[in-house]
């Protein structure tokens, strides 16, 4: 059991290692010219909306409970970025880069777990639509809190008002994918494990779970807790990769366009959130960079794809299918040993991680 | 009073109120080691509503009951099952599209031991868990001959093995008392003949009270050692199958008075 293990952890570590490689190759040796910062910066856009994306998928897709007021748990996840690197800077401590980067994440990942517990608690009583409108009314909560949050007052003169500006940049690409491959692996470890299950049944009969032995709030809660920890790294990347922040873009819209994603790409399906958040977060940059009149009809573009995604394919693009490396490798050398890994362990784990890379490249092309 | 042996279920005088509806009312039930005890009544005498007064859904506005001698009062679902009462629903409720094998691996969750540090990280102690959880689940559903539909989604199986997956589901809590609310509704003449021999293995392999909510006479006469009539809340008559069919009162309340 443990060869099949180690099997599969070698396979996806190959897997992402050879992505990593290429995606390398691609940014780092100027092959694609003057454009490379700017494919760049929409690499990085791409990997905070996976994690965003992921995060917000454990909620609806697996846990069933629909939030339109995810962004809020971003924007204090950037916002606590923000205010700590600034911190740093205000007191001229310094701290090299990628240290600096994990710190800044863990941090702003804790202080949004932390409002998804306080938010979470009382707020998880309640299921279905009702639960949606506490969502919404948190995330607007947040929102107006940061409008009228004195930050000169917290880090000093270098930055002005509700909007903060001067952060630090570094988040840098090499890092970003690094910290994307950790997060999706480790809610994919979620999903796949006796807590995930647990929520996955919660999602299909609440009655039925309780009386199999669930804790129905407690699982709830701290699912709601990962996805706000993950979240928070997200807008963490954000914050550190674009330097300046606005509240009033971590809006409702914000929120309910990574909803679609997690529909389009399929509830309750990693690959699906991969797949589908680089694609249509890059989709209006690189359409305002073909033709920047076209950048406004990018909502329209998006209600008509949900609809004809709803109308054909209500499950979303990918279902609940999962991309797995390993299986694909199988399949092509023709080796029969399929089952073995996800029967004994359950753990057909970072698989979707190398999926998470493959659509970069797609991207970034 | 039988103060020196404790039942493994016992209610003291169970009742509830919805309002001025006293669905349950002064229910003195007693369960004792391996017993099957068969509960009947008309539509709509609460005996679904005591199943649930007995599993934390509904908690008693009257009287008290005790698993083996300890107080059940005030338990939320939950903990009820963990405590070892574990039940199955009338209408099925399964989760549906998880798998077969994991239906069954859900309710084993009280007994895992391996925190969330240890999923995250895939730790020794965390597989080797699922690997003796997995054992579990199989010999399991090996018992009940539905190891062959592990990997299909619950909804998927036929109607009776649905049915059985539920009763097995619940046999994976590691309960004290089993609860079957209307187990052969819905069935075949050959669904509950397998019905019948389920039963019977849960007896021998767990030597398990089983309490049975059932519409069917012919399965409560067979199986049954003892039967409770419920009539509008109230114990109406108690004892043997024989005695129970012979009650004329039991007869008036199911066919009406003789003209």
């Amino acid at each position: 059991m443990n060869a099949s293990y180690k099997r599969h952890y070698l396979i996806n570590l190959a897997g992402i290692a050879v992505l990593f490689a290429l995606l390398c190759l691609l940014v780092d040796t100027g092959i694609l010219g003057r454009r490379t910062e700017y494919i760049k910066g929409l690499a990085i856009i791409g990997m905070y909306s996976i994690i965003m994306v992921c995060s917000l998928n454990l909620l609806t897709g697996y846990m069933g409970e629909f939030s339109l007021g995810h962004a809020g748990f971003m924007s204090i996840g950037a916002y606590s970025a923000a205010i700590f690197t600034s911190l740093l800077a205000l007191y001229e401590i310094s701290i090299p880069a990628p240290i600096l980067f994990v710190i800044s994440l863990i941090i702003a990942g804790a202080v949004a777990a932390v409002f998804g517990i306080i938010v979470g608690i009382p707020a998880l009583r309640l299921r279905g639509d009702y639960l949606c409108i506490v969502t919404v009314a948190v995330a607007e909560i947040i929102r107006v809190m940061l409008c009228n949050l004195s930050i000169p007052a917290i880090t000093g003169s270098s930055t002005f008002g509700k909007s903060f500006a001067g952060i630090p940049k570094i988040a840098d690409f090499h890092y970003v994918f690094i910290a994307t491959v950790i997060c999706v692996t480790l809610m994919y470890m979620y999903i796949r494990s006796r807590f995930g299950r647990a929520v996955i049944a919660i999602r299909e009969d609440y009655i039925a779970a309780s009386a199999s032995g669930l804790n129905v709030t407690k699982h709830k809660v701290m699912t709601f807790t990962i996805s706000a920890f993950f979240a928070g790294v997200s807008g963490a990347i954000y914050a550190l990769s674009i330097t300046s922040l606005l509240p009033t873009y971590f809006s409702f819209s914000k929120s309910s366009e990574f909803l679609a994603m997690v529909i389009m790409g399929g509830s309750g399906s990693m690959t699906g959130s991969i797949v589908a958040a680089p694609i249509l977060s890059a989709l209006p940059q690189i359409i305002s960079y073909v033709n920047a009149d076209f950048a406004s009809y990018r909502m329209l573009i998006y209600a008509v794809l949900l609809i004809v995604i709803m109308i054909f394919k209500p499950s979303g693009i990918f279902g609940s299918y999962e991309f797995s490396l390993e299986r694909l490798i199988d399949k092509l050398s023709g080796r029969n040993k399929v089952k073995a890994v996800t029967a004994t362990g359950g753990a057909s784990t970072e698989v979707s991680t190398t999926a998470a890379g493959k659509d970069d490249i797609g991207e970034v092309k | 009073m039988s103060e020196t042996k404790t039942h493994v279920l016992e209610t003291k005088g169970l009742g509830i109120a919805f309002g001025g509806l006293k669905a349950n009312n002064d229910v003195n039930i007693v369960i004792d080691e391996g017993e099957l005890i068969g509960l009947i009544g008309p539509n709509g005498a609460g005996k679904t509503t005591f199943f649930n007064l007995i599993t934390g859904v509904y908690q008693p506005t009257e009287g008290s009951y005790y698993l083996n001698g300890t107080k059940m009062n005030g338990k939320t679902t939950y903990q009820v099952v963990e405590a070892g009462i574990a039940r199955t629903f009338q209408n099925i409720r399964l989760f549906k599209k998880m798998s077969v094998l994991d239906n069954v691996r859900v309710a084993f969750n009280k007994d895992m031991k391996a925190s969330l540090f240890d999923s995250f990280l895939r730790t020794r102690r965390y597989r080797e868990e699922e690997a003796r959880i997995y054992g579990k689940a199989m010999e399991l559903l090996q018992m009940f001959d539905l190891d062959k539909y592990a990997d299909q989604a619950a909804e998927n199986l036929p109607y009776g093995q649905q049915r059985r997956l539920e009763i097995v589901r619940a046999l994976a809590t590691d309960m004290k008392l089993l609860l079957l609310d209307e187990p052969a509704a819905g069935m075949n003449p050959t669904e509950t003949e397998q019905l019948l021999h389920s039963i019977r293995m849960i007896r021998e392999h767990f030597h398990i009270p089983v309490l049975l909510i059932e519409h069917d006479m012919s399965l409560v006469m067979n199986v049954c050692e003892r039967i409770y009539v419920l009539n509008f809340g109230e114990i109406l008559a108690s004892g043997t199958p024989s005695e129970i069919a012979q009650n004329p009162e039991v007869i008036e309340a199911y066919l009406g008075k003789e003209a």
